[in-house]
């Protein structure tokens, strides 16, 4: 019987980037071992543009995960991937209901959120309007989570044990701050973005934690 | 002694130009569930920001699905959980991989081209023009990364030779591409085929905007 040489995955991510970020975090509490290919979405317009990277995602985004042999894009998608495959230390609940409250809370981020304050549209928006733009999106979305959470959520969003969900809601809230949204009226996400904050999936999973976050910014 | 009627089949609160609703629809139409829809007007009378639908949908959109005694929102949640529910007849495929695909061109729709289309959006812009030439761009950069995924995975459907939760998505993307943004689909030949057999199955057919159109007038 031949050796069968398990080629470690690859991660091509941008450290501030909140969907690199939610499958980082997935990797991470499933114990995946995996190597980081930065992509700046900031160096000479965009290294998500090159023709290297093109290659690997013709739709010029982060994050991709090569893995199994496959190239994998958009995150929810990657963290469905990983959950099928490798589904010790399980991010979905077994209970249909439960499922769907954890999928409701990553939709309402990841369609209702993010591509409304992602970097290329407040590009387009342009600079005078971006941070009242971007503002105004992750506070409704936001209103709707923690509506959501005040009847699903324990210690986590959704329940007691940590999910996918959790994955998509500590890069948004990282996101809400840098946009300056006042948090105050969302107590639960607060508490738990904070319970979080200091579990070592996410710590090794943030932005200051990685490999192309500037030195300056880098705890 | 007088009975209360209640209403055992699922209730889809959703509006007739709504490409998430239409996803939800074609979904329950497809899996032969029983429902009745409420028309939530998010157009004209904006009904979708009252506070009585703020209590079913705090997310203040459309759809809406409840079943099962409880209420579902995120079309993306309601598929999964009518899959997980009732998984014959099935909309998604066999192996992990082709799941991965599916999900792949659902995320590209529901995240990727749709909230950049929203009619929620035209408040936020200074004119109608401005709107339409943001919802316009956004659509047409989402439909060049369909074509990349459709021309990996797609046979007559956009998963192989079955029908599947990214076909869900797609159809109500399209309409909305070609009728609201003027968008021709000649640059997007795999997309265009695809579409066009898929118009051909009754699910879209009869969960159309236009006969549900019909249906509120």
């Amino acid at each position: 019987m031949g050796d069968i040489i398990e080629e470690k995955p690859v991660l091509y991510s941008y450290w501030r980037s909140s969907c690199s970020w939610r499958v980082r975090i997935a990797l991470n509490l499933k114990e995946i071992p995996y190597d980081i290919k930065a992509v700046s979405l900031i160096k000479g317009g965009g290294e998500q543009h090159c023709n290297e990277y093109r290659e690997v995602n013709p739709m010029e985004q982060v994050p991709s995960l090569v893995i199994d042999g496959h190239t994998f894009v958009e995150s929810l998608s990657i963290m469905h991937y990983l959950e099928e495959t490798r589904p010790q230390r399980a991010l979905m609940p077994q209970d249909c209901y439960k499922r769907a409250k954890v999928r409701e809370i990553c939709e309402v981020i990841s369609s209702g959120i993010q591509p409304l304050q992602n970097l290329i549209v407040l590009i387009y928006v342009g600079e005078d309007k971006k941070k009242e733009w971007a503002q105004h999106w992750i506070m409704r979305g936001f209103r709707a989570v923690e509506k959501l959470l005040s009847s699903c959520a324990g210690k986590y969003c959704v329940g007691d044990e940590i999910t996918l969900a959790d994955c998509c809601l500590v890069p948004q809230v990282f996101n809400a701050r840098r946009f300056h949204v006042d948090l105050r009226p969302f107590p639960i996400i607060l508490r738990i973005d904070r319970e979080l904050e200091n579990h070592p999936a996410f710590r090794a999973a943030h932005p200051s934690a990685q490999p192309d976050c500037p030195p300056e910014v880098a705890k | 002694m007088a009975r209360m009627a209640t209403e055992t089949r699922a209730i889809l609160y959703g509006f007739w130009l709504s490409s998430c609703s239409w996803r939800v629809r074609a979904a329950l139409h497809l899996k032969d569930i029983s429902y009745v829809e409420r028309s939530v007007d998010i157009v004209n009378k904006r009904s979708q920001l009252t506070d009585e639908y703020r209590v079913i949908n705090p997310s203040q959109k459309v759809p809406a699905l409840i079943i099962d005694g409880a209420t579902i929102i995120e079309s993306m949640a309601i598929l999964q959980y009518l899959e997980d529910t009732r998984p014959k007849p099935s909309l998604m495929p066999r192996t992990p991989i082709l799941r991965a695909r599916m999900r792949e061109i659902c995320e590209t729709v529901v995240s990727g081209i749709q909230p950049l289309q929203n009619v929620g959006l035209l408040s936020h812009f200074d004119s109608t023009d401005q709107y339409k030439n943001f919802t316009k761009y956004w659509t047409e950069r989402g439909l060049y990364s369909l074509e990349d995924l459709l021309q990996k995975s797609s046979g007559q459907f956009c998963i192989e030779n079955q029908l599947s939760m990214a076909d869900l998505c797609l159809v109500p993307q399209l309409y909305n591409a070609v009728t609201r943004h003027k968008l021709s689909l000649d640059k997007f030949p795999t997309i265009s085929k695809v579409y066009e057999t898929l118009l051909e199955e009754k699910t879209f057919s009869e969960t159309h905007p236009e006969n549900i159109k019909q249906k509120d007038m």
